[in-house]
């Protein structure tokens, strides 16, 4: 494998060159940090990298060489270089969520999802840049400068896993970890296109992922393809004692790539069923990858407003026209509540974040800003030093709409509708309807600096938050060009039904092929 | 509903945020703007619908009431601002720490 083919390789092919023996862990890493450095992921240039340690990295694909060559347990991602949002913990290399009050912080534990990347040989070759605490679509709110789009450096990633975004989309590496609560890894996929999932809510441990909004807070994937996407939310997917909110459902394989079938008509054998847990799943035969005969797609009016930029819209209609070729029924529905989606989503996250971020006080860990003039005056002083504007205006929201007299005009109100919300995708599901396919966002990437206004930077989460307020899984999938700029699809469907996400992805994947990126 | 100025500086000091004039005008004229776009929550009819506590489907499993030692690969002091004899060291919490004695 030359250096020149490393940044189109995807996470699978890399895992099994370094199992053949035809490259080294070492090798990997070395090709990552040169992209990187080809690229200017530096903060000089992209801005896409926190934190990275190439000797590190270095010594740890050495320490691990004699496991990769051996196939048995090399792991599926032997010797593949992942990167990792800076709001993830992480033994090594700090854990800062792009904010100044935990400058140089490096926990002393790591995230579950990281345990397992690592369990199956992946290698952590860096931190991404994100905006404050997970707080922002642009990775602009970052105390430590915006990244840039590497498909147009003049526009921003999306975010707030920006970083972990543009790193996938530069070549640095073929799979990176995200974090959700409104979209964070959908938008900024649907930016820099690439593939980004976020699964049902307690299909992935929230172990060691630094809470913002803990009832929406969930770790999603970022690939260069679907079959990249599939395998590393079926790494970090599962059970795990240490988060009570994470699920026992079973796992099932999600990459068609596994089962040796990367074409058309893959049925899900028995033992394709399980990795985890004891049942035989899925319930239903899968759709094939190019055969979708008896699959209802519905498309919800609600996502397609007559405002919508109709080059999305176009883009939205042909791969509808595509899923229809293949056999899939696409039905009109409606999610009437999803214009109330962005202010119960403000409502809910700002305040679980001004309880979640109470922590960060100058006491256990981080910054500490000390006036001396007290506990309360060191309390202020640490906060404001330390949390950037955005944060701030968040925290501020969150303590106003639970302050006595307002909890029950915002923060109950907000938590009825959102049951409403939730009731919707529950009707759609449950009406015969596999899957919904939405645009990921009204809009392509826009310029740095174009959006000073908080509330209009919050309506580019506007087709994303219902599936976090929901629980239930998505993906976005890059289906074209709007001047230049990537648009992406998404694919919703019903609580923990990642299985027929994933089918639909690669079908829409496999049917677009490099139209969608054109 | 507007927020108040006097809103703000109550907040903030709930919050344990320092903002100083500039700033607290500013988010005043934010925070209203931004919950000017919650009042279409108002017009939703929710008298018969229960709020969401929980987003799992079949509520959030319990584990057994023990405690477990946390696993961590450094000792607190490798990260706190500062530590005496395994104790979390703060600055003094004076009963009259606003009229200006210092605490430390």
């Amino acid at each position: 494998m030359s250096k020149e083919t490393f940044d189109k390789l995807g996470a699978a092919a890399i895992a099994s060159s370094v199992r053949a023996g035809d490259a080294s862990p070492s090798d990997m890493v070395r090709a990552s940090f040169e992209r990187a450095r080809e690229i200017g992921a530096g903060p000089d240039g992209l801005n896409i990298y926190l934190h990275s340690d190439e000797a590190a990295s270095l010594e740890e694909a050495e320490a691990i060489k004699s496991r990769a060559g051996n196939a048995a347990d090399a792991g599926v991602l032997a010797g593949v270089p992942v990167a990792i949002k800076d709001n993830i913990a992480s033994l090594g290399l700090p854990t800062t969520c792009g904010s100044r009050i935990l400058a140089g912080y490096v926990s002393p534990f790591e995230a579950t999802a990281i345990a397992r990347l690592r369990a199956q040989g992946a290698l952590i070759v860096a931190k991404t840049n994100m905006d404050e605490f997970a707080m922002g679509s642009s990775t602009e709110n970052s105390a430590y400068g915006p990244t840039r789009n590497p498909l147009d450096v003049r526009c921003v990633p999306g975010g707030s896993s920006g970083g972990s975004a543009a790193a996938v989309a530069a070549g640095i590496v073929p799979l990176a970890l995200g974090s959700e609560t409104g979209g964070s890894v959908r938008q900024p996929a649907a930016f820099c296109g690439v593939v980004g999932v976020k699964p049902t809510y307690g299909r992935v441990s929230r172990y060691g992922l630094v809470a913002f909004a803990s009832s929406l807070d969930q770790i999603g994937v970022l690939g260069r393809t679907v079959d990249d996407a599939a395998l590393g939310l079926e790494t970090i997917a599962g059970y795990d004692k240490f988060d009570s909110t994470s699920s026992d459902e079973d796992v099932p394989i999600y990459r068609l790539s596994a089962l040796g079938k990367s074409g058309s008509n893959a049925r899900g054998p028995a033992a394709e069923a399980i990795r985890i847990g004891h049942s035989p799943i899925p319930p239903a035969p899968p759709p094939g990858a190019t055969t979708l005969e008896g699959v209802v797609i519905g498309k919800p009016k609600e996502y397609f407003p007559d405002s919508l930029d109709a080059s999305i819209r176009d883009l939205c209609e042909h791969s509808l026209d595509r899923f229809r070729s293949m056999g899939a029924t696409i039905r009109d529905i409606s999610l009437p509540r999803s214009p109330l989606a962005i202010p119960v989503y403000y409502i809910l996250a700002p305040a679980e974040a001004s309880s979640n971020l109470a922590r960060f006080d100058g006491v256990r860990y981080g910054l500490r800003v000390d006036p001396g003039k007290g506990l309360k005056a060191m309390y202020e002083a640490t906060r404001s030093q330390g949390f950037g504007p955005e944060v701030t205006r968040r925290v501020l929201l969150g303590t106003y709409v639970l302050s006595a007299g307002y909890y029950d005009a915002y923060y109950k109100k907000a938590q009825a509708v959102r049951t409403l919300i939730a009731d919707d995708f529950r009707s759609v599901f449950t009406s015969g309807v596999n899957a919904i396919f939405t645009p990921t966002t009204p809009t392509p990437a826009f310029p740095v600096g174009a959006i000073s206004d908080p509330y209009e930077m919050y309506l580019n989460d506007i087709f994303t938050v219902t599936a976090n307020l929901a629980g239930v899984p998505a993906i976005s999938v890059p289906i074209g060009r709007v001047r230049r700029l990537p648009v992406g699809g998404q694919i919703i469907t019903a609580h923990f039904d990642e299985y027929t996400m994933f089918r639909l992805a690669y079908a829409l994947e496999a049917a677009l092929g490099t139209e969608a990126h054109q | 509903m507007a927020v108040t100025r006097e809103d703000v500086l109550h907040i903030a000091e709930l919050a344990r945020l320092g903002v100083d004039d500039a700033r607290a005008d500013a988010l005043t004229k934010e925070l209203s703007a931004i919950l000017a776009h919650m009042e279409v929550l108002s017009q939703v009819d929710t008298s018969t619908v229960p709020a969401t506590t929980g987003i799992g489907i079949d509520g959030t499993p319990l584990r057994p009431d023990v405690s477990v030692p946390p696993l961590m690969a450094r000792t607190l002091d490798s990260f706190a601002p500062a530590m005496r004899d395994g104790f979390f060291l703060v600055p003094r919490l004076a009963t009259h720490e606003d009229s200006g004695e210092s605490g430390a």
